[in-house]
């Protein structure tokens, strides 16, 4: 069940280039939520900037009832969050929200693959599936902004990084150093998450290999909870589709299903 | 002790108290049942009907500017028939009354959806003459007052629920229309819809919207809405609801105030899924304050 919670803050430190991370107190979300659900956050201080920002879980600590987010400021709203202080003051929150990925029981091996601030949930992925053998992918513009890679590491049974300008890793589009991998390695699943772009070539990917993948979906939102259909995202076969809601039928889609053509 | 009296009545129906979820922000209703006893609210208007199903405008479909929200989701629904079957049954599980807000291209489709509705359980038909994010019907109707009084009286003619003309702020005068609304045959009349506009991003110079314009709602309309009920409400003699921006129990007071019967909250809805309930709490709170045992000695109260 979704639930209102209002979330003392126990942290918010910078740990990339304009990238944060919020550690928030809200036992019953840690306790429920699973990779790739969202929580919607009303931001503080200034009444003007009306909507929630949806923000996906980077992590939890259910022993001392906390969640990590992961975020990259980008606009007024990331901005004001970036400059809160613990226990400054309490964030309302709206959660667990959406559809997360979705791994069966007989998967034992698993591909994370993630572009920028769409490595953030990833993380909470290779965290509750890491009983598995998880092989993550992780790319970003620069050294600068990369983040958490000792987390995945310590996660995973290997990780790949690539950035645009060779600063750390190889140099490149992460899904480029997953082509070479992966007729060698024939994944069984792949979970991704990041720019439009990348999540294209993703679905480009598990058709060519036929590796079934499940990508997040990005999109602006008012409600988070399926009333107000301003979330949508196409979802179908070409010539037979419907706009779906990113908040509650996503944000995780079946790759195959998404159809970036209606996406202007 | 018991609080005060808070029911209002719209042509013959009684609502629990005076708040209703304004079109197109609260969904079916169920998609907040999680987070809001769907009993407590007086009445819920669902999102805007057709007669086939609709998929909507491309995204993006809002953006926030100071203080407010442009939408133009063009009108997704799953058309009036899976309503009857699937929502309205869901809903009716519920003491609040069901508003059916309906959308057609010409006036014969506002007559067979208002056929469709005959010996349902809906409580009232709004008709939504005021639609900007749609290319045919929609705000086209209900910027002519001449439209206006043909469009209504037609649904009159075969619609058996209450009947309540939803106008747009998008005319030159307001009071034409909603005379033209009454002397059609309205039984009440539900304002406003959003106000036109637009966001560019000035780094691709595009527009954000999709649909290169929106409807307007939220806070930075409240003003616009509130001398909009003040003026219609001199004019007609049927009930308002009225609505624009409201978030707080104030916001309703004032509404209550300028001649509205019951109020409508949108977009607070967006911001929080239990925004109705804490206006009703906070009029509620406001009338004890002011030692109103009854919502009705509010209601047109303004002082000048
Ligand atoms: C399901 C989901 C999960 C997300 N998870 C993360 C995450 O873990 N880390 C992270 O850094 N970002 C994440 N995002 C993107 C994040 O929501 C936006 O970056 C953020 O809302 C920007 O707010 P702002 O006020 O700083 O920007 P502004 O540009 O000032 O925001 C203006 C409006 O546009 C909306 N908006 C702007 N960019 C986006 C976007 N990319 N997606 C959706 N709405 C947007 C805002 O919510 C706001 O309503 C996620 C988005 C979605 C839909
Ligand atoms: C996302 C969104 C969708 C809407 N959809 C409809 C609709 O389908 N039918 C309708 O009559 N009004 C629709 N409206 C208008 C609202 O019902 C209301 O008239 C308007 O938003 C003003 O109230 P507010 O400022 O409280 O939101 C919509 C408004 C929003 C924000
Ligand atoms: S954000 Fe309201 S339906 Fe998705």
């Amino acid at each position: 069940m979704k639930k209102r919670i209002i979330s003392p803050i126990i942290q918010n430190i910078k740990i990339a280039h304009g990238t944060y991370k919020m550690t928030l107190f809200a036992p019953y979300i840690a306790s429920n939520v699973t990779p790739g659900q969202f929580v919607h956050i009303k931001i503080p201080r200034d009444s003007s900037l009306l909507l929630r920002r949806p923000i996906s879980v980077n992590g939890v600590d259910k022993n001392n009832g906390t969640i990590d987010l992961v975020y990259r400021v980008v606009g007024k709203g990331t901005s004001l969050l970036s400059k809160l202080k613990p226990n400054e003051l309490d964030l309302d929150l709206l959660g667990p929200l959406g559809n997360g990925y979705k791994v069966e029981e007989n998967i034992k091996s698993l591909w994370l693959v993630g572009g920028g601030c769409g490595v953030a949930p990833l993380k909470l992925a290779a965290q509750k599936w890491s009983n598995l053998d998880i092989t993550a992918f992780l790319g970003f513009k620069n050294k600068s902004e990369a983040y958490q890679i000792d987390d995945f590491k310590n996660l995973c049974s290997q990780v790949f990084i690539s950035t645009d300008d060779g600063s750390l890793g190889e140099k490149g589009f992460i899904t480029h150093i997953l082509i070479k991998h992966i007729s060698e390695l024939r994944p069984k699943l792949i979970l991704g998450c990041g720019p439009i772009s990348m999540l294209k070539i993703l679905k480009q990917i598990s058709e060519r290999y036929d590796v079934p993948c499940q990508i997040s979906l990005e999109e602006r939102m008012g409600c988070g909870m399926g009333g107000c259909f301003v979330c949508s995202c196409a979802i179908g076969i070409k010539d037979s589709w419907d706009y779906k809601k990113v908040c509650t039928d996503g944000p995780v889609f079946d790759s195959r299903e998404v159809i970036f053509d209606e996406w202007p | 002790m018991n609080g005060p009296n808070l029911s209002v009545e719209i042509a013959g129906v009684t609502l629990d108290n005076p708040i209703v979820a304004a079109s197109g922000t609260f969904g079916f209703g169920i998609e907040y049942s999680d987070y809001v006893d769907l009993n407590k609210v007086g009445a819920i208007s669902v999102k805007g009907l057709t007669l086939e199903p609709r998929k909507g405008n491309p995204p993006s479909r809002i953006v926030e500017t100071p203080s407010g929200i442009l939408n133009s989701v063009g009108l997704q629904n799953p058309g009036i028939d899976h309503f009857i079957n699937h929502d309205l049954p869901m809903l009716k599980q519920y003491r609040t009354k069901v508003i059916a807000n309906i959308n057609g291209k010409t006036i014969h489709e506002y007559c067979q959806m208002a056929l469709k509705l005959q010996n349902t359980e809906v409580d009232f038909i709004e008709l939504n003459i005021s639609c900007p994010n749609v290319s045919q019907g929609g705000v086209s109707f209900g910027t002519d007052p001449d439209m206006v009084y043909r469009v209504t009286k037609a649904v009159k003619c075969c619609c058996q629920q209450p009947l309540i003309v939803k106008l747009t702020p998008n005319v030159r005068d307001i009071k034409e229309v909603a005379h033209a609304a009454e002397e059609a045959g309205a039984d009440a009349i539900s304002l406003i819809n959003t106000l036109v506009g637009m966001a560019i991003d000035i780094n691709t110079r595009k527009p954000v919207l999709a649909n290169v314009t929106g409807g307007l709602s939220g806070p930075a309309i409240k003003p616009v809405a509130l001398y909009m009920v003040w003026q219609v409400a001199q004019t007609v003699n049927i009930p308002i609801i009225g609505m624009g921006g409201i978030m707080t129990g104030e916001d309703a007071v004032e509404f209550i105030l300028a001649g509205a019967t019951a109020v409508a909250v949108g977009t607070a809805n967006l911001v929080s899924p239990t925004a109705m309930l804490d206006v009703l709490e906070e009029l509620i709170k406001y009338m004890e304050n002011h030692d109103i045992d009854d919502i009705h000695q509010l209601i047109g109260g303004l002082v000048l």
